[in-house]
């Protein structure tokens, strides 16, 4: 006992320096792989919310000390019943600066880079820059945004062998009540998020009619006010739910067209959660959530024990349920699969080119913006930008690649029906016909 | 202060009002502010639970900063359960939070009766033979208490408390209470106002499915000899039935009807009114406790509901629910009295949800006054139980669930080894089975050599081999005699040496915060 010098890793070093039968293959314990983790490992933490504030400090005491976390949101009241690294006289400022601020006043030689932004507002190599990026988002929209990040970094040796080093891992958590799930994501070897988007039905929507002809529910009254009367009165102005007046009015307007019809039930806390579409969120699941997604980063980084494989649901609401489900890979994804096939004559021009990605069937991806090994061919936004690329329009692509026969782009642009579009990134392996070294047959991605 | 109502509107939303002032009335323990301890009383904190005592003896050392983010530098050598409790306080001031610089062992050993003043004590890292004295110590006082333990990448939670009583357990999966083959008067009469057949368009299409359903289940029953659809033959000859009814393809009402068809077959009265997800929801993994269940049939029928001076205000509702169903309720429990969401004109489902509450509010008045009559022959005041518990009580009396833990000697002493014996090898189960025989093995490993295995550095051989000694007689004295551990699991055991590991604590923690939330929202 006396031959040990007090250390702060007292504990994790017997998970790390130790050999073990029940260990990930990479595993090779010993104060070399201690000492890797804390100085080259780099985790993003995507979200500062109630599994953010977590992660971080899960990760900030699970022995790593780059982590950086993005997050665009300022701290609410209502933050404060779980996002624990929050208080009173936070509210009003950026989460994700406090967040890193707090876990670095208390955990020494932690360092925390925050990113006050839209996960949109980053270049995409940004998040080339991280070993792992661990998700503690509420949004689905959100999710498919990393996610196809995220894969878009993988690149294939043949059609079904990812290459190693362009697998970027993930690890997403998600909480809801008493529920819960945390999931690992190797795109290319598990499933990534949409492949299985099928998970995460789609929000329930009221069909206008019934809004308007034949409300049955306090939810449809406030429905109603929400979505139709508020454009008929304030013509022009958009509704802003963190407005407590605007949300008052709806109240109110709601409660009318209850009384009219006779139905029960419009509060003003129920009025906000149809409207803003609140998800209750507890301390306790959080917590739950985001340990376990801090083991698996931990997991994955050192191998000191086997990951998840590959899906947990956790479920408090009856007794405690815990269930590991293995979903399989969709082949045919579009965002973790080798990347969708276009084949182009070398003559044709990025603009001609952006012009076919809104036709092409399966992509359907209006206002592209084309990038080809982190250099900008032509960006939407922002106008300076714009300006920059404009001219690399009426280049033939095939130019701007460099003259390579094959090779990887990526596009970021919008798809979706009318009434729902999402902004998406695609990856695309383009070939170009007629090229020395090209049959038209070779699939084969990768430079 | 900023209003409450909006620091807890998350929370508000599942457990409403009545919840929150559960929580603010309990009055937690602690023993032991390692990370688990420290992490699961952070999130009862954060939720505002009453008040907390913080017990631990020990000084904060340079290894605790690594695994609990409570402590900072400045608390080295000053004592963990101050320097935690500050920081919790920091989180909430609304919660009384306060320590005790004691080892929870000497508590346990000397003050037996200190446990007595508290709801709940969460006891965390405690060895074994430390838990078997707190347990029988907090059953005779009638504390509850929750068991937490990280040990390496393995721990466990676990609940033991006398009785717990569920009234809103609020299952995912639960049959509207819609009466649809067993209408009451009013809601047959109100059905009888409408014609399946009506030529206008527009009043066929909003008919209400459960109209739709409530007539042609008649119309069924009437040329069945009086049975219900049993055989799927049948049910799907009673779908097909309901579709020939539609006079165009986008008729919504119709179309809810055939989905929700299934209500229909269900035959009347409670027993076999429950689905079959919480039952099986209900049998838990191992035979750490005996629920009496979720089987309303089964708690009605329990000794507790014959009332003594010492009975529940729960059982107090029960042994009324018990009259009410042999008598008035026709052998059905109280009507929930809410109905799901479905297309219709506007008048007609409100109308049709007045019939529903009206019927709900006329059964709990029934209740109620039996309720009052069971107050007033216990010689207790008849109004103690107020009007909201018992509107409560009623709405979800389908759902009621119980569950008694044992004592862990108990446990112990009289084990079920068939179920032991056949986790052990069931391939989705053993390892969680072998964890559950090594967590007790390591506590008699401690007892029997003073420190747990792997826990200094240098060659494990030694206790390896003396761990697998050690949990071959744990095997032994649980009557398993000949089972075996694999030697993988007892060599990971030894590697954990008792580290207890941030990420494991807060995810053990949380659990154990979940749990007292649930136990404590019951008392």
């Amino acid at each position: 006992m006396a031959d040990t010098a007090p250390s702060r890793s007292r504990d994790l070093d017997k998970l790390l320096l130790r050999a073990g039968n029940l260990v990930g293959p990479t595993f090779e314990p010993g104060t070399e792989l201690r000492d890797d983790l804390q100085e080259y490992a780099r985790i993003l933490v995507v979200g500062a919310g109630g599994l953010g504030c977590e992660l971080l400090k899960d990760l900030a005491l699970s022995g790593f000390k780059n982590l950086e976390v993005i997050d665009m949101d300022r701290i609410e009241v209502s933050n404060l019943n779980r996002q624990f690294l929050f208080r009173m006289e936070d509210v009003g400022k950026p989460k994700a600066e406090v967040a890193a601020k707090r876990v670095m006043e208390r955990v020494s030689g932690v360092n925390i880079v925050p990113h006050f932004c839209r996960i949109e507002d980053k270049d995409i190599s940004f998040y080339n820059d991280f070993n792992i990026i661990v998700l503690g988002l509420d949004s689905i929209e959100a999710r498919s945004y990393i996610n196809a990040v995220a894969c878009s970094f993988l690149e294939y040796e043949t059609d079904d062998k990812p290459q190693e080093e362009t697998i970027k891992p993930m690890v997403d958590g998600g909480t809801e009540g008493f529920k819960g799930h945390a999931r690992v994501i190797i795109p290319g070897v598990t499933p990534c998020f949409e492949c299985t988007i099928w998970l995460f039905p789609p929000q329930v929507k009221f069909p206008l009619c019934t809004l308007a002809e034949t409300p049955r529910t306090a939810a449809h009254c406030i429905e109603y006010a929400h979505l139709i009367k508020w454009d008929e009165v304030h013509s022009g102005k958009s509704f802003d739910p963190d407005d407590p007046e605007h949300m008052q009015w709806v109240y109110s307007e709601a409660v009318k067209r209850a009384e009219l019809f006779g139905i029960p039930g419009v509060t003003y806390s129920l009025t906000q959660g149809v409207v803003k579409n609140i998800i209750p969120a507890i301390a306790s699941t959080n917590a739950i959530i985001s340990a376990a997604c801090a083991l698996e980063t931990l997991k994955i980084a050192s191998g000191c024990s086997k990951t998840l494989s590959n899906y947990l649901t956790y479920n408090g609401v009856a007794g405690l349920h815990i269930k590991v489900t293995e979903f399989v890979k969709d082949k045919d994804c579009l965002v973790c699969g080798p990347g969708v096939l276009i084949e182009l004559d070398t003559s044709v021009t990025l603009e001609k080119f952006i012009n076919l990605l809104e036709e092409h069937p399966k992509l359907q991806l209006a206002k592209a913006s084309v990038t080809y090994r982190g250099k900008n061919l032509y960006m939407q936004a922002p106008p300076v930008l714009e300006e920059m690329t404009r001219s690399n329009l009426s280049i033939p692509l095939y130019d701007l690649m460099d003259k390579v026969a094959k090779d990887i782009l990526h596009v970021t642009g919008v798809t979706g029906q009318s009434d729902k579009k999402t902004s998406c990134l695609r990856k695309l392996r383009v070939v170009f016909r007629g090229v020395d070294g090209v049959t038209d047959m070779d699939m084969a991605g990768g430079a | 202060m900023a209003e409450p109502k909006t620091k807890y509107d998350r929370q508000l939303r599942i457990w409403g009002e009545q919840g929150q002032s559960a929580l603010e009335k309990a009055s937690v323990c602690l023993l032991n502010c390692g990370p688990t301890g420290s992490e699961t009383l952070k999130n009862l904190v954060l939720g505002g639970i009453g008040s907390i005592t913080v017990i631990d003896g020990s000084k904060v050392e340079v290894g605790d900063l690594g695994n609990n983010f409570m402590l900072d530098e400045s608390c080295v050598g000053e004592s963990k359960a101050k320097s935690v409790c500050a920081f919790l306080q920091e989180l909430n001031d609304a919660v009384k939070a306060k320590f005790i610089e004691e080892y929870p062992e000497a508590l346990i050993e000397m003050n037996p009766p200190f446990f007595s003043q508290f709801t709940l004590v969460v006891a965390t890292q405690l060895g074994e033979e430390k838990m078997i004295k707190l347990d029988r110590i907090c059953r005779e006082a009638n504390v509850m208490l929750i068991f937490a333990r990280s040990y390496g990448l393995t721990g466990f939670v676990r609940i033991s408390v006398k009785e717990h009583t569920v009234v809103e357990s609020k299952p995912d999966h639960f049959l509207d209470d819609l009466r649809l083959n067993n209408p009451w008067p009013e809601l047959r009469k109100f059905a009888e106002t409408f014609d399946l057949n009506v030529p206008d368009p527009v009043a066929h299409k909003h008919t209400p499915y459960v109209v739709i359903l409530i007539k042609m289940s008649e119309e069924w029953t009437n040329s069945h000899g009086g049975s219900l659809p049993s055989t799927r033959e049948e049910k799907r000859e009673f779908k097909e039935l309901l579709k020939s009814k539609m006079v165009a393809i986008d008729e919504d009402n119709y179309k809810e009807a055939i989905e929700a068809s299934f209500k229909v077959f269900a035959p009347p009265g409670i027993k076999l009114a429950l689905s079959k997800v919480l039952q099986s929801a209900d049998s838990s993994f191992f035979p750490f406790s005996i629920a009496i269940g979720s089987d309303l049939q089964q708690i009605i029928n329990d000794s507790s509901v014959e009332l003594s001076s010492t009975s529940s205000d729960f059982w107090v509702m029960v042994a009324a629910l018990k009259e009410f169903i042999a008598t008035e309720g026709g052998g059905e429990a109280p009507l929930e009295g809410s109905i799901p969401d479905m297309t219709s004109s506007t008048e007609r489902y409100v109308n049709l949800q007045k019939i529903y509450q009206a019927k709900a509010e006329a059964d709990c008045l029934a209740i109620e006054q039996r309720v009052r009559n069971n107050l007033k022959k216990l010689g207790r005041e008849p109004e103690s139980i107020s009007k909201a518990t018992i509107k409560s009580f009623c709405r979800n009396a389908r759902k009621l669930k119980v569950c008694r833990y044992r004592l862990l000697e108990d446990e112990f002493s009289n084990p079920s080894v068939p179920d032991i014996q056949k986790y052990l090898t069931d391939e989705d189960y053993s390892v969680a089975m072998g964890f559950y025989i090594l967590l007790r093995a390591v506590d008699r490993f401690a007892a029997n050599y003073n420190n747990y295995p792997g826990e200094f550095d240098g060659p494990m051989d030694e206790d390896i081999s003396r761990l697998k000694t050690t949990a071959v007689s744990v095997l032994n004295d649980l009557g398993c005699n000949g089972s075996t551990l694999t030697e993988d699991l007892i060599n990971e055991m030894c590697r954990f040496g008792a580290a207890e590991l941030h990420a494991v604590a807060a995810f053990i923690g949380g659990v154990a915060s979940q749990e007292v939330i649930k136990v404590v929202f019951l008392s």
